[in-house]
């Protein structure tokens, strides 16, 4: 009996001891952060011209403008492209952190287009394994710029399944399935619908650049009559400084909005029909719960 | 013979007993899981504040040892993309998920009396991965069994190799200001 509680006292002690060699691991072994989500696929909503997967925050605005210059061909006299100028202003807020809608205005054909986006699954590593996030999208327009128009005839309608995955903290890729439908098609003999897939990255090269890249894979028959198009490649800089993301790049596409580049470029790389333009995002939170935190800790 | 082992058995469970309530007494652990952390960035230009709710300490007052430790990703920032960017660029969260401090209460108070106590902790603070020898002071308020630990304390970023580039639009304090707040409670 003397044994037995002499065995008592050193269990108990062992334990005691245990914990006092080493209260960092046992802060570690309860830590409830056990799944992490993957964040930052990609810096901003847009790999180039294409969205990404990325969402805007709950209750963040970002206010987007983006430009595209004429062609770099174009020569001496138009400054290679800078003297012409197309735009898309665009207001686009969060309403969940998975919900975000926007809409926009571009000069070219003087479209107006609306969007939602929704993040259905968010990559994440840890105790809940999930290899890939998925980001539905979904968007319209409407073309204003030939007043004879039946309103219908003006009208596009445009939804993708964005797949992304991020490999490590630098490279990313993202694949993006595309249906496209246009009640009146520019050219009258081309199809109303349109499919195609998008393939798009980017590759970090230091903690606030990265390169991106992207291709627009479409279902038909390039450079026809009825269709006198390619197939849109764009290569960008993206490049982050605290509250805005700048994104410079070289496209031979002219549309900002998913209708005109990829249905609607007209330019190849093989020519020089090179386009550069430049994306300006602001983020501003209007998150009012962590305004009022703020305002009282000062 | 057998009546003779269960006396002795129900004569050992008082010890056991005792010796149960001696390692609580004497061993104990207080923790929590909900700790308070927030630190800001002042400048004439801009003022940045990020809180981290689910900030872990734990402390023996037995022998007055204490353990901190918190995960970058917790840190909630009014802008999103200010958080993205303290976990992508500066913080670097990835590859050094945690911030900690372990070492010992120096000046501890009695336990077992209620009361508000200055006290400090020695001991090593480890933040994007580099570690500092550093005495923290704070304030320890004891009662009714729980023990409430504040501080506030300044961590420069170049102590930790935190880099803060030329170009950003966002101004960001070389020295950032820190508040803690735990409240323990005896670990079950």
């Amino acid at each position: 009996m003397q044994l037995l509680r002499l065995v008592i006292i050193l269990m108990c002690s062992t334990t005691v001891l245990h914990a006092q060699d080493d209260l960092l691991g046992e802060l570690s072994k309860q830590d409830s952060a056990t799944t992490v989500p993957v964040a930052a696929t990609f810096k901003s909503t847009r790999v180039v011209n294409g969205h990404s997967v990325e969402t805007m925050k709950k209750k963040h605005l970002d206010f987007r403008i983006s430009h595209r210059f004429g062609t770099l061909n174009s020569g001496a006299y138009q400054f290679f492209g800078l003297d012409q100028a197309t735009m898309r202003m665009g207001f686009e807020y969060g309403l969940t952190d998975k919900f975000m809608v926007g809409l926009g205005r571009s000069t070219s054909y003087k479209v107006y287009d609306f969007f939602g986006k929704y993040k259905l699954i968010q990559q994440s590593s840890g105790a809940r394994n999930i290899p890939v996030s998925v980001t539905l999208f979904g968007g319209t327009g409407v073309a204003t710029v030939n007043k004879e128009l039946e309103f219908q005839d003006k009208l596009y309608y445009v939804a993708q399944v964005l797949v992304a995955r991020k490999f490590g903290e630098r490279l990313s890729l993202q694949l993006s399935p595309t249906y496209l439908y246009r009640n009146l098609p520019l050219v009258s003999g081309d199809e109303k619908l349109l499919l195609a897939v998008g393939i798009g990255g980017r590759f970090k090269l230091s903690k606030r650049v990265s390169l991106n890249g992207e291709y627009f894979y479409t279902a038909r028959e390039k450079n026809t009559l009825s269709a006198p198009y390619h197939d849109s490649m764009s290569f960008g800089v993206d490049i982050e400084t605290g509250g805005h993301v700048f994104q410079l790049h070289f496209t031979n596409s002219l549309g900002m909005i998913e209708k005109q580049f990829i249905g609607e470029t007209t330019g190849t790389w093989g020519a020089g029909d090179i386009h550069y333009g430049f994306n300006i995002s602001r983020t501003f939170s209007f998150d009012k719960n962590n305004k009022r935190k703020k305002s009282t800790d000062q | 013979m057998k009546m003779y082992f269960f006396r002795r058995v129900f004569a050992t469970l008082p010890v056991i007993a005792m010796l149960f309530g001696k390692v609580l007494a004497q061993g104990g652990m207080y923790s929590t899981a909900a700790g308070n952390t927030r630190f800001s960035s002042e400048t004439p230009l801009e003022n940045i504040n990020a809180e981290n709710k689910k900030s872990q300490a734990i402390l023996n007052t037995a022998n007055n040892e204490i353990a901190i430790r918190m995960n970058m990703r917790d840190f909630v920032f009014p802008n999103k993309l200010m958080q993205e960017h303290f976990n992508e660029n500066y913080i670097e969260s990835a590859k050094y998920p945690t911030a900690t401090f372990s070492g010992r209460v120096t000046n501890a108070p009695d336990y077992s009396k209620d009361g508000q106590y200055d006290v400090s902790a020695a001991g090593k603070f480890t933040v994007h991965g580099v570690t500092k020898e550093r005495t923290i002071v704070g304030k320890m308020k004891i009662e009714g069994g729980k023990i409430t630990i504040s501080s506030d304390f300044e961590v420069p970023l170049a102590d930790h190799k935190i880099e803060v580039p030329q170009i950003v639009f966002v101004k960001i304090a070389q020295i950032i200001s820190v508040k803690t707040q735990f409240v323990l409670m005896p670990k079950k």
